[in-house]
């Protein structure tokens, strides 16, 4: 279990946040301009950090057809401190987004999964954007056999 | 072109009050990416679910965007936490605002 990071940590990350475009998220190898752009019409310049957010998928996928994907996000989802939404990335496909599930403390549990198309091998990206405006990021690799942008 | 099809929901077979419910759902649909080419090289329109949203009760509880990366037959699992006994409505909208729509009553027990 990883430790909630504390109010006052929180509030510096938001105060650095403001005005300067700072992307923390640094995957293995660099981020692909479209991701820079797509994260940023999503998120503007608020700052991700890499931790709460579990990835699920294959390290390898035979078709990138149908790529079973699950991500599931530590937090308490109380009335006041919940998931407000999920997204997921895929940097080298013609277009970076995947999907955006939105969520309430009603999920009582923060965990969406489905099926999604990965053209090339890749890193998958997924971001959590808490009720409290911050974000959390996870990544993984995957090996794709069969590309699946001509199905 | 109104393209969708069958639809399955899934829950547990006994839903109790208070538990957390994990829901599955399909629907069939070819969610043609507009990246596929015809044999003469020319890309097929683009034809997508754009949304996929679960309403319990009066409260929405899930919604998606989709994108053309999501594979054909859209398939979402989510969790649900069971606090009464209510319909379930769930809608699909394509990009040509079409849609399909499942009702379905969950009865609680205990």
């Amino acid at each position: 279990m990883r430790q909630l990071p504390r109010p006052d940590r929180r509030e510096a990350l938001r105060v650095l946040g403001g005005g300067a475009i700072l992307l923390v998220w640094r995957p293995a190898c660099a981020a692909a301009p479209e991701l820079i752009s797509a994260l940023r019409d999503a998120f503007g310049t608020t700052v991700i950090t890499e931790a709460r957010v579990s990835l699920r998928l294959p390290r390898l996928a035979e078709s990138g057809y149908v790529v079973p994907v699950t991500v599931t996000v530590d937090s308490p989802m109380s009335a006041t401190d919940y998931v407000r939404s999920i997204h997921v990335f895929a940097q080298d496909n013609p277009q970076p987004r995947v999907f955006d599930a939105f969520l309430g403390p009603h999920n009582a549990r923060a965990s969406v999964s489905s099926r999604i198309r990965l053209a090339v091998s890749q890193q998958v990206l997924a971001v959590a954007v808490m009720s409290d405006g911050s974000l959390w990021s996870a990544s993984a690799e995957v090996e794709v056999t069969v590309g699946g942008c001509n199905p | 072109m109104n393209r969708f099809g069958k639809i399955w929901v899934r829950l547990p077979e006994t839903p109790r009050r208070g538990e957390i419910l994990e829901v599955r759902t399909l629907i069939v649909h070819p969610m043609e990416s507009g990246f596929r080419l015809d044999n003469r090289g020319k890309p097929y329109p683009r034809h997508i679910v754009t949304r996929f949203s679960c309403t319990y009760g009066e409260l929405e509880v899930f919604r998606a965007n989709l994108h053309p990366a999501v594979s054909r037959n859209p398939y979402f699992t989510f969790n649900l936490l069971a606090t009464q006994s209510a319909e379930l409505i769930f809608t699909w909208e394509d990009d040509e605002t079409n849609q399909a729509t499942h009702r379905m009553a969950l009865e609680l027990t205990g």
